[in-house]
């Protein structure tokens, strides 16, 4: 495999509702500083352009196709979109610099989940005989999750709150983020149940907004001359849509992913990891095999600003963001999708 | 310049109107259901997966072995839901629950109507609470109830010979509360005044009416407005003689692509008050507005465009002037 590097990323607010913003004032924004970041002009400047977004969020068919009239694809640009989190569209984009079909590509991913409900708009993309006709919320399946974690003593209620405590301190330092702020784990565990064994605070927030990338080989980053993180692997397992079938204690999917691509095979510094609800921190820390040293979710993670469908390429560009800046040198990303943490795609990343 | 945008919101509802086949796995689960049964399937391992699977989820073989499991079993895992949401199955709070029926190996998803959440507990016995009329629909199971509640059952049976089930009618509506982007809620607010106002880019100088905030073709931002005339080019046009359900516009009528005075790209809107057999492109129209007290935020202000006695454009020029040159 050849390494790709992270050259540009840029990431929106976290907002709780965009309003007066379409798709294309909210990606437009993302795209121009990752253009300059990158030092390109525009989309035309890189080979390779893909998406990650969901119709299904703000209720408006094709949103993503006048998403594209964001990027000035006059002449014709190679364009591709996955009905994904952006963060597989990065992997799309990946296998494309890895059969080399380009040598760099724009990523962008971007949600509006605000006009609806989207807990409710979630159990749609469920399995259409079985479950989607009992409306069963994402919620709730996280909430079994963590039933069963805390009866079988996996984790304690006090775990899951220190997981939001972190989360909220370490957004103080997040311009980006949408809850943040200093809280006890007794003050959080004061706080009455939501879908129980979940507090409220246990789960991502509903957040408008995108993110965007720009990737190339380490040669044309070298060309282009601007600093770079280096994606070393990525991998993406997926568990079965029969839920009865699942172990939900773990994520059997995350620690394949991660035995894939050489998760362990050295320290990793830091690690941002995309868990919608407080116990999953827990799950993945330990399906990544992650120990102490490991500084997790340093961004504040998804508990402090979730924006569906770009979230899991956020997570990737923070990881590169601080490699760059120097805070450490191995980190790794991760993405989810699907109920209860049914699909996972882990990346490891080293500073250049 | 843009000023600050007014926030135009509007609640609607989307419907998916599906029907699914089933194929035969999903068949005859729930036909069973219809018949107030349970049925699951043995995986490649022996073991019964419930509901039943069509490909085992370990090894992908093809199942069919059904087996029958009872409508009884104990609950797995759960959660409470406090304040039910409008689409969820019970008005009252109730629990979800992942709950393993008596000889089947794996838990299914169904919800359940405790009354409280104390009444609630991991490992409980729950029972199926059929409804009074079945359809072959996982919701023929209207929750579980805990075992020692007594069920009074008023069925309504049919005498006729049911098919089996191999398809189902599942809809799916969701509402929204969609809010126009900064640039369309500039354009309707401006249309709400009688005025046709588009957005400049500022790299290629084409006019966009509506206006999306950008330029597709450029990839940057627009923010300078321009308004535009009434006047219009037709740039291409369309006959319609089916009638449309719904629409209370009577065929034959003219559809057409107009490119207003000043601006590069077309949008959709109505010929009237001309011949359709002379209807051509590069023919001159202009918008005839509804009187003002009906104007909203809505293309609609204009009922329709008419011909005006002004020579045809040719149509190399069509969309190509340059109001700003």
């Amino acid at each position: 495999m050849r390494d790709v590097a992270i050259v540009a990323y840029a990431q929106s607010d976290c907002q709780g509702n965009a309003g007066a913003q379409n798709e294309v004032e909210l990606i437009m924004p993302v795209l121009q500083e990752v253009y300059k970041q990158a030092g390109i002009t525009n989309v035309q400047d890189v080979d390779f352009t893909c998406s990650g977004s969901c119709d299904y969020q703000q209720g408006a068919a094709f949103a993503f196709v006048s998403g594209v009239d964001a990027l000035g694809a006059v002449p014709p640009i190679k364009e591709s979109h996955v009905e994904m989190d952006a963060a597989w569209a990065l992997y799309e984009a990946w296998l494309k610099i890895q059969t080399g079909q380009a040598e760099s590509a724009l990523l962008y991913g971007f949600g509006k989940s605000s006009p609806g409900e989207l807990p409710i708009v979630l159990s749609q993309q469920l399995d259409p005989y079985y479950l989607a006709p009992l409306w069963v919320d994402s919620i709730a399946f996280a909430a079994m999750q963590a039933r069963m974690m805390l009866e079988k003593g996996l984790i304690t209620e006090a775990d899951m709150a220190e997981v939001v405590a972190r989360s909220r301190r370490n957004a103080l330092a997040n311009p980006h983020a949408q809850l943040k702020g200093e809280f006890s784990v007794e003050q959080l565990l004061a706080e009455p149940m939501y879908e129980s064994p979940l507090r409220k605070h246990d789960c991502c927030p509903v957040s408008d907004g995108a993110c965007a990338m720009v990737i190339c080989t380490v040669e044309k980053a070298k060309e282009w001359g601007k600093p770079y993180a280096v994606i070393k692997g990525i991998d993406h397992r997926i568990e079965t849509h029969h839920i009865g079938s699942r172990d939900l204690t773990r994520s059997v999917s995350t620690e394949l992913a991660a035995e894939a691509v050489g998760v362990g095979n050295g320290p990793v510094d830091i690690a941002e990891l995309y868990a919608p609800f407080s116990h999953q921190e827990i799950i993945l820390k330990k399906a990544l095999g992650l120990n102490n040293d490991t500084v997790v979710n340093a961004s504040g993670g998804v508990l402090a600003g979730n924006l569906m469908m770009a979230s899991g390429l956020s997570r990737i560009g923070e990881v590169a963001m601080r490699l760059i800046k120097g805070e450490g040198k191995r980190g790794v990303a991760h993405a989810t999708s699907g109920p209860a943490l049914q699909q996972n795609l882990v990346t490891v990343l080293e500073a250049q | 310049m843009s000023a600050a945008a007014e926030l135009l919101s509007q609640e609607f509802t989307l419907g998916y109107t599906y029907t699914r086949t089933t194929g035969p796995v999903v068949g005859e689960f729930l036909t069973a259901l219809r018949d107030r049964k349970m049925r699951g399937i043995k995986g490649s391992d022996g073991r019964v997966l419930m509901p039943p699977m069509e490909y085992d989820p370990v090894d992908a073989a093809a199942l069919s072995e059904f087996v029958d499991v009872a409508d009884c079993g104990e609950v797995v895992s759960w959660t409470w839901v406090s304040q039910p949401r409008k689409a969820h199955p019970s008005d009252s709070a109730f629990a979800w629950a992942l709950i393993k029926l008596d000889g089947a190996d794996t838990a299914m998803l169904h919800w359940v109507d405790a009354g409280d959440e104390s009444a609630m507990k991991t490992g409980m016995r729950v029972k199926a609470r059929w409804a009074n009329e079945t359809k072959g629909f996982i919701t023929d199971i209207n929750g579980f109830v805990p075992e020692a509640v007594a069920l009074v059952a008023d069925y309504v049976e049919s005498d006729a010979e049911l098919e089996p089930i191999s398809g189902i009618e599942c809809p799916s509506y969701m509402t929204y509360n969609f809010t126009a982007g900064k640039a369309t809620a500039r354009y309707l607010a401006q249309l709400r005044n009688g005025k046709l106002v588009g957005q400049r880019c500022p790299n290629c100088a084409n006019v966009y009416i509506p206006p999306r905030g950008s330029c597709a073709a450029c990839g940057v931002p627009t923010e300078e407005e321009v308004e535009l005339s009434n006047k219009a080019t037709v740039e291409s046009y369309t006959i319609v003689y089916i009638p449309i359900p719904n629409n209370p516009i009577k065929p034959p009528y003219v559809i057409a692509n107009l490119v207003l005075d000043g601006a590069n790209l077309s949008f959709l809107h109505l010929l009237s008050e001309c011949d359709n057999n002379n209807v051509r492109i590069g023919m001159r129209v202009e918008a005839v507005w509804k009187p003002k007290e009906e104007w909203g935020y809505a293309m609609e202000n204009i009922k329709y465009f008419k011909p005006i006695d002004e020579p045809d454009m040719p149509v190399e020029q069509i969309g190509k002037q340059k109001s700003g040159e």
